[in-house]
C-alpha cells in the first residue's frame, strides 16, 4: 500500500512549544489560575535550574547527579547485554538448549523489572549494587527474547547456502548468525535502555544517595515544585539522548542497512 | 512458525526430546535454587527455598499482611490498574485517530507528544504524590502515563496506513470528517490498535507496581515495599509472583483478543 510521504512542518513544532510556554506563563505568573504550590512558574522554573546546575541540590550538582544515573545504567545494561544476547542466540541456534533454558526463562519473564527493587534492596541494600542488579534484570530479558527472535528471524535459505558451502560453525555464528540477528538485537537493545531508564529512576525514587531519582525524591520531600520540574525535564533529556546515542551505534554497526 | 532455522546443524527437536529438556530445565531451575538456598551458603531470611515460598504466598491468601490479604491487595491494584489503562485508552484511541486524519493536529500535538514521551512514567511519581497524595488519583497518573503512548501511538499508525482507496471512495461519497474516522479508520485500524493495547496494557501494570512501591497505603506494590521493610524475602518473592501471574494473564486475555479480532478479518 502506498502511504504518502508527508513531513510534519518544522514551524507547527515551534509553534505548539511557544504556545505551550505562553499558557504555562500566563496560567502560573500573570492570572495565577494554576497556584505555585502546584505548579511552579517558569521564573521558578529556571531558578532551580541555575539552582542544581551551580550550586547543587541534593548533594551534589546536576551534572554528578546525571553522570551518577547514566554510569549505573551503563554498568547494569552492558553487563545484561553481555550475558543476555549470546544466550539469546545460543537459544535460537540450538532447539535443545531453548528446550531446557526456556522453562527457567518463562517463569521469570512475567514479572516486570520494577518488582525487583525490592528484592534487590533486602539483599544489597541501597547502594549502587542494588541499582546495578535491577537494571540489569530489567536489560536481561529484551536483550535475550530480541536475540532470540533475531535469530529466528534469519532467512531459512541463508543458512542453507551457507551449510552448502560448508562453512565452519565459528565462520557461520559469525557471518550468519549474528549479521542476521543484529537488526533485532538493536531494537531489543533500544528497548531495554528505555526500561533500564525507567527502572533506574524508580529504584532512585525509592532509595539512594544519589542521581536524578534521588533529586525527584529530595523535591518531592522538600515539595519544591520547581525542582521537581528540573528533575523530570533532566531525566527526559538524558533517555533522549542516551537513546539517540544508541541508535547513532546501531547505524555504525549495521553500515550494510543505511 | 517458519521453517527450521536451525545454524548448529543439528536436525529438529522430536517432541519427546523437547518435552524432556523442559522437564529437565524446569527441574534444575527449582534444584538450584533449592540447593543454594538449603546449603545455607545465603541466609535463609535472604533465600528462602522455593516451598517455603509457595508456603508463604498460600498463607498471605488467608492471614492478612499490612492489612489485607493477598488478595484484596490485588483488588485494589487491579482497580487502579483499570482505571488508569481505560482512561488511556478512552483518550489516547481517539487522540491517535484524529492525530491520523487532521494533519494540522498532528503537527501541533506530536511534538509535544515525542517531548512528553521521554519522560518515563516513574517521574511523574512527585507530582502525583504533590497533587494526589497517597490516594488513588497518584497512582492512575502513573499508570496513565506509561499506557497512553502505545494508544495513541498504534491508532495513529492503524490510521495512516488505511488504505488510501477506502479513504477515497469515502470521500467521494461525501463521508464527514466525523463518519470517515468512526466508519473507516476506524474498523481499519482495529488489528494495529488492539496490538497497541497489549503494549499499553504490559507498560501499565509495570508502571504501577513502580506506583505504588513510592505512593500507596494498599495493593501489591505496598505489600512488596512492606514486605521488604520486614526484610522478609518470602513475602517479597510471592508479591513478584503475583504480579507475574495477574501481569500474563492481562497479556494473554489481550492475546487472545488480538487472535481473534485477526481471525476474523483473516489476517493471522
Amino acid at each position: 500500500m502506498i502511504v504518502q510521504r508527508w513531513r510534519r512542518p518544522a514551524w507547527a513544532g515551534v509553534f505548539t512549544f511557544a504556545v505551550v510556554f505562553v499558557a504555562w506563563y500566563v496560567l502560573t505568573t500573570l492570572t495565577q489560575t494554576i497556584s505555585p504550590g502546584r505548579f511552579p512558574p517558569p521564573g521558578e522554573a529556571w531558578d532551580a535550574l541555575k539552582q542544581i546546575a551551580v550550586t547543587g541540590y541534593a548533594d551534589a550538582r546536576l551534572s554528578e547527579h546525571v553522570l551518577h544515573s547514566v554510569k549505573l545504567v551503563l554498568l547494569g545494561f552492558t553487563a545484561a547485554t553481555v550475558i543476555g544476547v549470546p544466550l539469546g542466540l545460543a537459544m535460537g541456534a540450538s532447539r535443545a538448549f531453548e528446550a531446557f533454558v526456556n522453562p527457567a526463562f518463562l517463569l521469570i519473564r512475567p514479572i516486570p523489572p520494577l518488582a525487583w527493587i525490592p528484592l534487590a534492596i533486602v539483599w544489597l541494600g541501597l547502594g549502587d549494587a542494588a541499582k546495578v542488579l535491577i537494571i540489569w534484570f530489567a536489560a536481561f530479558v529484551p536483550a535475550v527474547i530480541n536475540s532470540y527472535g533475531g535469530v529466528r528471524a534469519i532467512e531459512p535459505h541463508l543458512i542453507e547456502a551457507a551449510r552448502m558451502l560448508g562453512v565452519s560453525r565459528r565462520m557461520a555464528v559469525r557471518e550468519v548468525l549474528i549479521p542476521g540477528a543484529l537488526p533485532m538485537i538493536f531494537t531489543g537493545l533500544r528497548l531495554s535502555l528505555q526500561a533500564c531508564w525507567t527502572t533506574l529512576v524508580a529504584g532512585e525514587l525509592i532509595g539512594a544517595i544519589a542521581g536524578l531519582g534521588h533529586v525527584l525524591y529530595q523535591a518531592s520531600l522538600d515539595i519544591f515544585p520547581a525542582m521537581i520540574v528540573v528533575g523530570m525535564a533532566a531525566v527526559a533529556v538524558t533517555g533522549a539522548l542516551m537513546t539517540m546515542l544508541l541508535g547513532w551505534l546501531e547505524r555504525r554497526s549495521m553500515p550494510w542497512r543505511t | 512458525m517458519r521453517s527450521t532455522a536451525n545454524v548448529a546443524g543439528s536436525r529438529t527437536l522430536s517432541f519427546r526430546r523437547w518435552l524432556a529438556l523442559s522437564i529437565a530445565g524446569f527441574v534444575a531451575f527449582f534444584a538450584i535454587w533449592w540447593l543454594i538456598a538449603a546449603s545455607g551458603l545465603v541466609q535463609r531470611q535472604f533465600l528462602p527455598t522455593p516451598l517455603e515460598v509457595f508456603e508463604r504466598f498460600v498463607a498471605l491468601t488467608h492471614t492478612p499482611f499490612v492489612g489485607y490479604t493477598l488478595q484484596q491487595h490485588l483488588a485494589s491494584s487491579f482497580g487502579r490498574f483499570a482505571a488508569g489503562f481505560g482512561l488511556a485508552v478512552l483518550i489516547g484511541v481517539p487522540l491517535g485517530l484524529l492525530m491520523g486524519w487532521f494533519r494540522w493536529l498532528d503537527a501541533v500535538v506530536s511534538p509535544l507528544f515525542d517531548a512528553l514521551r521521554f519522560v518515563a512514567p516513574i517521574a511523574w511519581v512527585p507530582f502525583a504524590a504533590l497533587w494526589f497524595g497517597t490516594g488513588i488519583g497518584g497512582p492512575v497518573l502513573i499508570i496513565f502515563s506509561g499506557a497512553f503512548p502505545p494508544c495513541v501511538i498504534n491508532a495513529y499508525r492503524g490510521a495512516k496506513y488505511v488504505e488510501p482507496r477506502f479513504v477515497e471512495a469515502a470521500q467521494m461519497l461525501g463521508a464527514t470528517h466525523f463518519r470517515m474516522i468512526t466508519e473507516v479508520l476506524l474498523p481499519a485500524s482495529v488489528p494495529s490498535i488492539v496490538a497497541g493495547l497489549r503494549i499499553s496494557a504490559g507498560l501499565g501494570w509495570q508502571s504501577l507496581v513502580g506506583a505504588e512501591l513510592i505512593v500507596a497505603s494498599s495493593g501489591i506494590g505496598y505489600l512488596l515495599v512492606k514486605g521488604q521493610a520486614a526484610i522478609s524475602t518470602s513475602i517479597v518473592m510471592s508479591g513478584m509472583i503475583a504480579i507475574g501471574i495477574v501481569g500474563f494473564a492481562i497479556d494473554a486475555l489481550l492475546r487472545t483478543l488480538e487472535r481473534q479480532i485477526n481471525q476474523r478479518r483473516g489476517i493471522g
